[in-house]
């Protein structure tokens, strides 16, 4: 274990640091703010590291370089905000001549894919997802179900990954990887409910209504039997998590990240 | 030398083209008081979604019972409008059945498809009518949905239904007139859907029959211009708007929001950076939308292209929720209000605020579900950012914690109230690999 007080010993390596070596990875990982301050998401960002690290994939992060790509910024409306952002972040990634991202955040992931070129920003990104199938395609990560196989699983699409981008199969490939039998909810792929938190929502109050979207997704992925709901996103995440807990169930049911499913499965 | 008939026929062809010809202009004015939008790239790729999606009913499929029964009516209109074009083409040289003697046999084969398919019409818009009506299928008994919507989509069946109906009377009083030898009936051969009528007219005298059948034919031409007219007023304005609805519709990731480039050159200033082409900012009228106005000409032209299926407000997680946000409402308001703007009235009033609420707009979770779920590529999720956009750079009127969440990314770059300085302290947790 690293003792906390040695942050010159972290095992993440930074553009910064790199580039004082006269080095530039592969790959950058953009972390999202998420994965950087939510306690829960930091450990999908550590468990994604700890895969990307193992495996000696030539990558490194921002780390306090990073900024939020301006994306709730953009949905609630204020486009202003969103460019500044999306500028900043364009200067310090074509600073460090970046070519190639990768994210454990949908929104995060198409921001830059999508958004940022129309400022400057050519990238390309993939998601976190897509990467470790990838890997595994790939014979560089090898997995074993260990305690996911034959466990049902049901996947929770993300509306950035999926409807926004087309990224219905990767997720879905790395629980099939694990021989898990994953299940599929009834409103599932482009017919996906969302979690409830998209376009901003995750940082106000939902307005008046019956009742809460997260409860009615949750709901729906109890209903399937799962024992796992797997999901690819920060803010889905935290959706389907008190989901969970408000339909007391936390102790049965719990919700992962990809990551974390295949950071427990790796041989 | 030509008859009162083909004159009276004459005069309600120029009628009916007279009032189809204003109002497409005044539509079409009406769409281009909308912002300007640049769709005329990727022609091909454009082609091919109108294929697909508005002439080859592709996302109707997504719901196959009312994607079968809607694709009947569907190409009982393409077809059947062949045969109004021999109705025209009577009409004005004073034949009957113009095309029969050219096409021998076939027009008997020809016409029996039409027939054929009339039926299917009919029973389609019988079903639809139920659906409405008995079974009240929830997308359809929606708050926007009543008086005027719930009419509109009723009376339109109830038209088709009218049709179809006299066009199979016609035919089977004109079957009669044929086996009576009455001139002027060509031998159609037996059309066998509106042969089951024909005992119903066996006794009439064949003055009696003539005048069934020419009554018919005169209300089938006369309705269908009429309904032609009609059809410009109405939600059902899709059956030709759905083309360029599609041909024009946003070719880009769903995920992707179109950048604004007034925006980029005030930012680019206050970031010290060059703006594009060294040109000076440009005179930016508004940021967003209040009004119908302020949306692009895309979003008017969708709003007319709406036949308010609902199913972009079934799919609506917010709505489904019990928000006050319906996604066919915004289109629908959208079109209303353009359409009081285009008549020069309501100037006191706004798109935002007297149709569409703050609440409305700000239950969006901006997850496509809508833009996916439209059968024409409606994208409503464009109008309700737009209205985001106007609250927020405009009014500043944006939910309190949506402006704290500004603020957080402004001072700590991040949405939440961190310090920048512990973005990564989560490395801090990664074990060393051995």
């Amino acid at each position: 274990m690293l003792n906390k007080k040695t942050k010159m010993m972290r095992a993440v390596p930074t553009m910064a640091e790199l580039a004082a070596q006269g080095k530039s990875p592969e790959i950058l990982f953009w972390v999202g703010c998420a994965g950087s301050f939510d306690d829960r998401y930091k450990r999908v960002t550590v468990a994604f590291s700890e895969i990307l690290l193992s495996l000696n994939i030539d990558f490194a992060v921002l780390g306090q370089e990073e900024a939020c790509t301006g994306d709730p910024a953009r949905r609630a409306g204020n486009e202003f905000l969103f460019q500044m952002q999306a500028m900043a972040n364009i200067q310090v990634l074509n600073g460090y001549e970046v070519k190639k991202i990768v994210t454990a955040c949908p929104h995060c992931f198409n921001t830059i894919k999508n958004e940022y070129p129309d400022l400057g920003g050519n990238y390309e990104v993939i998601h976190h997802t897509q990467f470790l199938q990838q890997l595994i395609d790939g014979g560089m990560l090898k997995v074993d179900g260990g305690e996911f196989k034959g466990k049902k699983i049901t996947y929770h699409d993300s509306c950035y990954l999926g409807r926004a981008n087309d990224v219905y199969e990767a997720p879905r490939e790395l629980l099939k990887s694990l021989d898990a039998d994953l299940v599929e909810m009834k409103r599932c792929r482009t017919n996906g409910l969302c979690c409830g938190a998209g376009g901003g929502q995750m940082f106000k109050d939902a307005e008046k209504g019956k009742k809460e979207i997260n409860i009615e997704r949750t709901e729906e992925a109890l209903d399937t039997g799962a024992k796992v709901i797997a999901s690819g996103c920060p803010f889905c995440m935290t959706m389907l998590s008190d989901g969970v807990k408000n339909k007391e169930k936390e102790g049965e049911v719990v919700v992962k990240d990809l990551a974390e499913i295949i950071s427990e499965s790796m041989k | 030398m030509i008859g009162l008939s083909q004159l009276v026929f004459l005069v309600i062809v120029i009628t009916a083209g007279y009032f189809l010809t204003k109002r497409i202009k005044e539509i079409r004015r009406n769409i281009l008081m909308g912002k300007p939008l640049d769709r005329s790239d990727k022609s091909s790729e454009r082609l091919k979604s109108m294929i697909l999606i508005a002439f080859g009913q592709k996302k109707m499929f997504k719901k196959p019972i009312p994607a079968f029964l809607h694709l009947l009516i569907y190409v009982g209109f393409l077809v059947i409008n062949l045969e109004v074009l021999e109705f025209v083409i009577d009409g004005l040289t004073g034949e009957h059945r113009f095309f029969a003697p050219y096409l021998g046999d076939f027009y008997n084969v020809a016409m029996n498809f039409f027939e054929i398919l009339a039926l299917g019409v009919l029973i389609s818009c019988i079903i639809f009518l139920i659906r409405r009506n008995v079974l009240k299928v929830e997308r359809f008994t929606k708050p926007e949905m009543k008086g005027w919507p719930a009419m509109d989509g009723n009376l339109i069946l109830i038209i088709e239904i009218v049709l179809m109906v006299v066009i199979l009377k016609m035919n089977a009083a004109d079957q009669v007139l044929q086996s009576r030898g009455v001139e002027g009936y060509y031998e159609t051969g037996t059309l066998y859907i509106s042969n089951v009528l024909i005992p119903i007219y066996q006794n009439f005298s064949s003055t009696l029959l003539i005048t069934i059948e020419r009554g018919a034919w005169w209300f089938h031409i006369v309705g269908i211009l009429a309904f032609a007219v009609y059809v410009t007023y109405s939600k059902h304005l899709h059956i030709f708007l759905a083309f360029p609805n599609t041909y024009y519709s946003n070719l880009e990731s769903k995920g992707k929001i179109a950048n604004m480039d007034s925006v980029t050159n005030e930012v680019k200033l206050m970031l010290g950076m060059p703006a594009e082409n060294g040109a000076a900012p440009e005179e930016v009228g508004r940021f967003g939308a209040k009004d119908a106005t302020d949306l692009s000409w895309k979003s008017l032209m969708e709003a007319y292209s709406c036949t308010e299926c609902g199913r972009c407000t079934a799919e609506c997680p917010a709505n489904q929720t019990g928000k006050l946000l319906s996604p066919r409402k915004v289109v629908m308001d959208t079109r209303d209000r353009i359409e009081e703007i285009g008549k020069g009235q309501g100037r006191e009033k706004s798109l935002l605020g007297d149709y569409i609420t703050n609440e409305e707009i700000n239950a969006c979770t901006s997850c496509n579900a809508c833009t996916e779920a439209c059968p024409v590529n409606i994208d409503p999720l464009s109008i309700i950012l737009e209205m985001k956009r106007y609250v927020a750079m405009e009014e500043s009127g944006s939910p309190a914690s949506w402006n704290a969440m500004f603020a957080n990314i402004e001072t700590n770059f991040a949405p939440w109230k961190f310090a920048p300085t512990d973005r990564f302290n989560w490395a801090d947790d990664v074990k060393q690999k051995d």
